[in-house]
């Protein structure tokens, strides 16, 4: 893969490394409320697969997804502006953290309901083959979400009717405190879809290139040949699942042993090693993320919050 | 006008929306080949093909979470669910998806869906075949709730709903399918939501019944009228949210007495709602305690006379009038 884009990747990556950090300072410090997931540690699967669609493809996502949002180039100005609440966030200051929806960048949403977003997907999927367009939909969901009965119903239709979506399983082991191994009967969730008679993969998700090309190429197959696949990743979040998580169900030795393979360390000593990355170049780029998010934040802080009045506005789109 | 039966009104609405607009597509199960368990969609596989009229597995939670994603795509799908029942397989796309979606994004992406299902008890079917789930939609801000009694009010509303940016549960009954009546033949003839119609006028007491209800009060208020002279005025809401409630108030006003009408059962039903916004606007205009007659609350047995004991009957339409009329409490 060339310089310049795993340059891309490894500047998308702090950046939103950067942004969840300091999400959780915001966070701590009362700015946001309400219930916050952070990405950190999964950076390597939004953005190597984000960067592997088209701007017109779309991406539906669960709750997780404040990082995907700034991937598929959402604004982080807005996206911490929803995090404050305020009306200018991509929202309004009406969804949160876990419904940041940008439909210009065709990002769909920011599901909080485990799986709610697979059926979307089928009928946004749907759309694209009925209005004859060559886009796709890149759908995310976790491990847990893959033992609801939406996956099956959304894998069998997708299928069935030959739809143009790549689902896309981030397996971080986890859904909330119940690891993969106490909750499905198998732990690589990819070969479910062989039932639905779907192309499906496993990758490693702490490393952004291979996530990329993977992606690409998925990506390419169901554009032209009309059908979904499945990819999984196996990736791991360093942080609770949510910024209120006691963390009892796992081992600190665990998180420190995947912690060793840091998506963004590993790409920035592969860089250093090959001399694409210099520390001088390191440092021009933690200091330009460093004040997109400060921007993010002082913008975030000086919006006001909506008007009272808004509560009523957009429950119905037509006359009521 | 031309008469015609209410599934047929149905049909044809499809039909002229499909022909008029090529985003509208239809889906459900065994809606195409089949034509419809209850034949609403019979012949627009002919006209429209494949492609628009669409047969699906029976999976209740992704034909709709399917509508909601293709109608953020930009199509206009009606989805028809075989009963109303099975729409609780789909709760989590109606409630949590679609009837939120357009509000958590602040407005960037309405939901433009209608999703057909007919309820209704009175055929035997049992319990999990014979409720009346309208209370749940109405309950639920971000839906349009929409109720037909007639096959003209089926056609002009199902046509509007087509045409609303909204999610709309529309709901049909079972038994109301083979109900003829006169339709106009004008392909635009359209039917706002919110607006109530008075079915019958009269001036000693109002009724508000809607669906298979309306059918029930008319005949009510013939036999009061022929053997009591007593005058009903029947208003069919026709859509639940929103609501009219406009004109059922000025129903009140001027006959001093009201009566509610449900199949539903009683608790927390649609009957209490209306009673309640009465009571807040047109408190000192009624001359007696405002009545129901609502389903009992209970699942809906199999056996004729129990099934019949449990929805809403003539005479018992019959008696609640008389007795307000007493002013005996209920
Ligand atoms: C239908 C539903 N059930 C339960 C929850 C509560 N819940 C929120 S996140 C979560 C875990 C989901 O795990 P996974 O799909 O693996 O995603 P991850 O958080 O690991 O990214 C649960 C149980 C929910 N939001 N929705
Ligand atoms: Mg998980």
């Amino acid at each position: 893969m060339d310089s310049d884009l795993r340059l891309e990747l490894y500047r998308k990556m702090i950046l939103i490394r950067r942004f969840e950090e300091k999400t959780n300072q915001m966070y701590q410090k009362g700015k946001i409320t309400g219930f916050c997931h952070l990405y950190i540690g999964e950076e390597a699967v939004g953005v190597g697969a984000i960067s592997a669609i088209r701007e017109t493809d779309y991406v539906v996502t669960g709750y997780r997804d404040h990082g995907q949002a700034i991937a598929k180039g959402v604004d982080p100005k807005r996206v911490m502006a929803e995090l404050f609440g305020k009306e200018a966030g991509v929202s309004k200051g009406k969804g949160g953290s876990m419904h940041m929806f940008d439909k210009e960048k065709r990002f769909m949403g920011g599901d909080a309901i485990v799986g709610g977003d697979l059926p979307l997907a089928v009928g946004i999927g749907f759309a694209i083959k009925y209005q004859k367009i060559d886009d796709i939909v890149l759908c995310f969901f976790g491990d847990g979400a893959a033992n609801e009965g939406a996956f099956h119903e959304s894998f069998n239709l997708a299928s069935l009717w030959n739809l143009p979506v790549l689902f896309f399983c981030e397996n971080n082991k986890y859904g909330m405190g119940t690891s993969i191994e106490r909750a499905s009967s198998i732990e690589d969730l990819a070969k479910r879809a062989a039932c639905y008679n779907i192309e499906w993969q496993i990758i490693d998700g702490m490393d952004v290139v291979e996530v990329y090309e993977a992606t690409r190429k998925t990506a390419g197959r169901v554009r032209s040949q009309k059908r979904p696949e499945m990819i999984e990743a196996k990736t791991y979040r360093f942080k609770g699942h949510s910024v209120a998580d006691p963390e009892v169900y796992r081992t600190k030795e665990e998180v420190e042993q995947w912690k060793v393979r840091d998506p963004i360390d590993r790409l920035r000593n592969k860089l250093k090693g090959e001399g694409i990355l210099t520390d001088e170049k390191i440092k021009q780029i933690d200091d330009e993320v460093e004040s997109v998010c400060g921007e993010a934040i002082e913008f975030a802080d000086k919006s006001p919050f909506p008007p009272a009045s808004a509560v009523c506005e957009h429950v119905y789109a037509g006359k009521f | 006008m031309a008469q015609m039966r209410y599934r047929e009104a149905l049909r044809d609405a499809h039909a002229e929306e499909m022909r008029r607009d090529n985003r509208v597509f239809v889906m459900g199960e065994d809606i195409a080949v089949w034509g419809g368990s209850f034949r609403v969609t019979e012949g627009l596989l002919a006209e429209f093909g494949a492609e628009r009229v669409i047969d699906t597995p029976i999976s209740e939670e992704v034909i709709v979470g399917a509508g909601i994603g293709a109608a953020m795509a930009g199509l206009r799908p009606i989805v028809e669910l075989m009963t109303i029942n099975f729409s609780l397989l789909a709760m989590d796309q109606i409630i949590n998806h679609a009837a939120k979606l357009y509000y958590m994004s602040g407005g960037q992406l309405p939901i433009p869906m209608v999703i057909r299902a007919p309820q209704g008890a009175g055929q035997q079917l049992g319990a999990q075949h014979s409720q009346n789930l309208e209370a749940h939609f109405v309950h639920t801000p971000g839906l349009k709730v929409v109720i037909p009694s007639t096959a003209a009010d089926a056609k002009g509303l199902l046509k509007t709903s087509v045409r609303d940016d909204d999610p709309i549960i529309f709901i049909e009954h079972e038994i109301l399918y083979g109900m003829k009546g006169d339709v106009p033949d004008d392909n635009d003839f359209t039917i706002p939501l919110g607006v109530a119609d008075v079915k019958r006028e009269g001036s000693d007491v109002t009724i508000v019944a809607y669906s298979r209800m309306v059918h029930t009060v008319l005949e009510a208020a013939s036999q009061l009228e022929k053997e009591d002279g007593i005058s009903v005025e029947l208003v069919d809401p026709r859509t639940l949210k929103p609501f009219d409630i406009d004109t059922v108030t000025k129903s009140v006003e001027k006959t001093g007495r009201l009566v509610i009408v449900e199949e539903d059962c009683r608790t927390c039903g649609v009957g209490a709602e209306i009673a309640a916004s009465v009571g807040e606007r047109a408190f000192y205009s009624l001359d007696a305690p405002i009545l129901r007659v609502a389903g009992a609350d209970v699942p809906i047995p199999y056996s004729r006379h129990l099934e019949q004991s449990a929805i809403p009957q003539t005479q018992d339409v019959v008696h609640a009038v008389k007795r307000i009329l007493a002013g005996k409490a209920p």
